[in-house]
């Protein structure tokens, strides 16, 4: 059964919820009993299905964090972009913000067109070794707003792990929306019965972001999730005209340096301000190809390398390491 | 939890709703709020603030109000006043978490849950302005304010946003919301815009330019104004200070004043 089925009132819990079918909402729904014996509560077989179809994929990663606006989708596109620059890696991304999805502008592709074949859904190509799926390519316009509540958007979580043909992979990045919430409960649970190498966890240098970061460390630890390293975006900004530094997002609790240390985690680099590296994402560009030789580009070609690391110590099912 | 008193009855004290709304992450909605919130209180307005944004509860630390015990009396929830003149009320939802340094790992419906509790039993004092702090996105957060508010009145929402298109882009979407929810849109403040260096004075425009006005236009909304970066805006926000006390002289200041003031406008003439 479907986690959330057309016939469900407006507020269903979902069909595999604790709350199945003795809710409020649960009143007067024609699914009540079948909910209320328990047998929704069965573990979804998806779980298993996915289990299998992202068995050809070797490394996966989470990008999270627990603040909104610290460049997650910044990050996800560019570390898609740096791992595909070698081109005997397939590189996917699938991006899980169904309210917000930023990632078919950032990588140039907004506009583009799913197609469905035998094998599922095709990803869009940005390059030929680097595909992305987003609901954003679902939107007929972009004015369109997704107003789903958590039950929908599990079910499209769901569809987007189990029904695109992902081919084989080197690698699978998932971009998260911020907080600490369906989205990320559902990528965790519908990626339980494969192999996630972890997360990489950004944020901003500011107190303010780092009070929710740390929460998202606490739910990493919760789910088990391993913690690739922490990345501190917007981390100081270099006037282009007198040189001089201003950390316009000022570390007033230490950083993610601090922060670091206290959780034991890796920081895998602080990455400065730079405005050509927006402009990049609006314009669908990789910030790394416009502008290579900027400090910003040094620091995520050093985080890149790290990650690639971490990911060439965990060995996949046959051996194979990157 | 007490009976409250029906909430018609609770937000009748408040003259003024408004949302404070944005597609997107990290643009400044809870840094907005309280500017706004301190600049109508600057003006003498009596003010609220409905912090509703479970994962990421912002405002009691920028209103430097920390770890207070909450209260139910006869009506319900008493918010924390921020001053002995009660001039700035605050409500937030983290102060309702057993611990509020554990993240809140909660599906939908148990959100949607906790906040049409916290949203229709806050005992609200007379008010001339209730600014609702939302965490982004059009999920059920949003679904669950506005269900529980809009049995009141919400004036409308303002939209935050920063100039880039990768923020109007999910801008957008939130106003097709509104639309869509019959949330009258204010206007759209556009925060982020322009840096200017303290040492030699040159502006950059580090999150791109235009955008806030542009999607005013696209969208026939009001443009409210624009909102600099301003390190000493953000360190204020850290560290709990009033950023419009203690910095009244600023070009920062004097814009969020400046916004306010139309907000205000806007509010006693529709």
């Amino acid at each position: 059964m479907a986690d959330v089925p057309d016939n469900a009132p407006e507020h269903c819990p979902g069909t595999t919820s604790e709350k199945a079918g003795t809710s409020a909402s649960c009143q007067g729904c024609p699914n009540q009993s079948l909910c209320a014996s328990g047998a929704t509560k069965t573990p979804d077989p998806a779980i298993a299905e996915i289990g299998e179809k992202l068995s050809s994929v070797k490394h996966k990663i989470l990008v999270l964090s627990g603040k909104g606006g610290v460049g997650k989708s910044t990050f996800s596109a560019h570390l898609a972009h740096a791992l595909a620059s070698d081109s005997t890696k397939e590189v996917a991304l699938l991006d899980i913000d169904i309210c917000g999805p930023s990632l078919p502008r950032i990588l140039g592709v907004e506009g583009e067109q799913v197609h469905q074949s035998g094998s599922g859904w095709s990803p869009v190509y940005v390059e030929d070794n680097l595909s992305v799926m987003s609901i954003g390519f679902l939107l007929s316009s972009p004015d369109d707003a997704v107003i789903w509540r958590g039950p929908k958007k599990n079910g499209m979580i769901k569809q987007f792990l189990r029904d695109v043909d992902w081919g084989e992979l080197d690698y699978l990045i998932v971009d998260t929306p911020p907080g600490t919430s369906d989205e990320h409960l559902s990528i965790v649970q519908y990626l339980s019965s494969t192999h996630v190498d972890g997360a990489v966890i950004i944020t901003t240098p500011q107190e303010v972001s780092l009070q929710d970061v740390r929460k998202e460390i606490g739910f990493c630890r919760m789910v088990k999730l391993p913690i690739i390293g922490v990345v501190e975006n917007m981390s100081g900004f270099v006037c282009p005209k007198c040189k001089n530094t201003s950390e316009i997002f000022p570390p007033t609790t230490g950083g993610a340096e601090k922060m670091c240390q206290d959780f034991n985690l890796t920081l895998l680099g602080k990455v400065p301000l730079d405005p050509r590296i927006g402009q990049s994402c609006d314009e669908g560009k990789s910030f790394l190809s416009e502008v290579p030789d900027s400090p910003a580009a040094d620091v995520y070609r050093t985080i890149v390398h790290s990650i690639q690391e971490y990911c060439s110590k965990r060995v996949t099912g046959d051996q194979d390491t990157c | 939890m007490s009976s409250a008193a029906p909430l018609v009855q609770i937000l009748a004290n408040v003259r003024h709703v408004v949302l404070v709304l944005s597609g997107k992450g990290g643009v400044g909605k809870s840094t907005i709020t309280t500017g706004l919130a301190l600049a109508l209180r600057q003006a003498g307005n009596k003010v609220g603030i409905l912090d509703v944004d479970l994962c990421g509860p912002s405002i009691p630390r920028m209103l430097s109000v920390g770890r207070p015990d909450v209260h139910l009396c006869d009506a319900g929830w008493v918010p924390v006043y921020t001053d002995a003149q009660k001039s700035l009320a605050l409500m937030s939802i983290g102060f309702l978490l057993d611990d509020p340094d554990k993240a809140v790992v909660w599906r939908g419906p148990k959100k949607t849950a906790l906040i049409s509790q916290f949203v229709s039993d806050v005992a609200w004092e007379e008010l001339d302005v209730l600014l609702v702090d939302t965490p982004p996105g059009t999920s059920d957060e949003h679904l669950a304010v506005l269900e529980n508010l809009k049995k009141h009145r919400v004036d409308g929402a303002v939209l935050v946003t920063t100039p880039q298109a990768v923020s109007t882009g999910d801008v957008r979407r939130e106003i097709t919301f509104c639309k869509k929810t019959g949330v009258p849109i204010l206007g759209i403040i556009e925060n982020m815009s322009g840096f200017v260096c303290p040492h030699c004075s040159e502006c950059s425009n580090i999150f791109s330019k235009g955008g806030g006005e542009e999607l005013a236009k696209l969208t026939g909304s009001v443009f409210l104004g624009c909102v600099p970066l301003d390190p000493q805006l953000s360190s204020s926000m850290e560290e709990g200070k009033d950023f419009m006390e203690l910095f009244s002289n600023s070009a920062t200041s004097t814009a969020i004043g400046g916004i306010s003031q139309t907000l205000l406008q806007r509010l006693q003439t529709t």
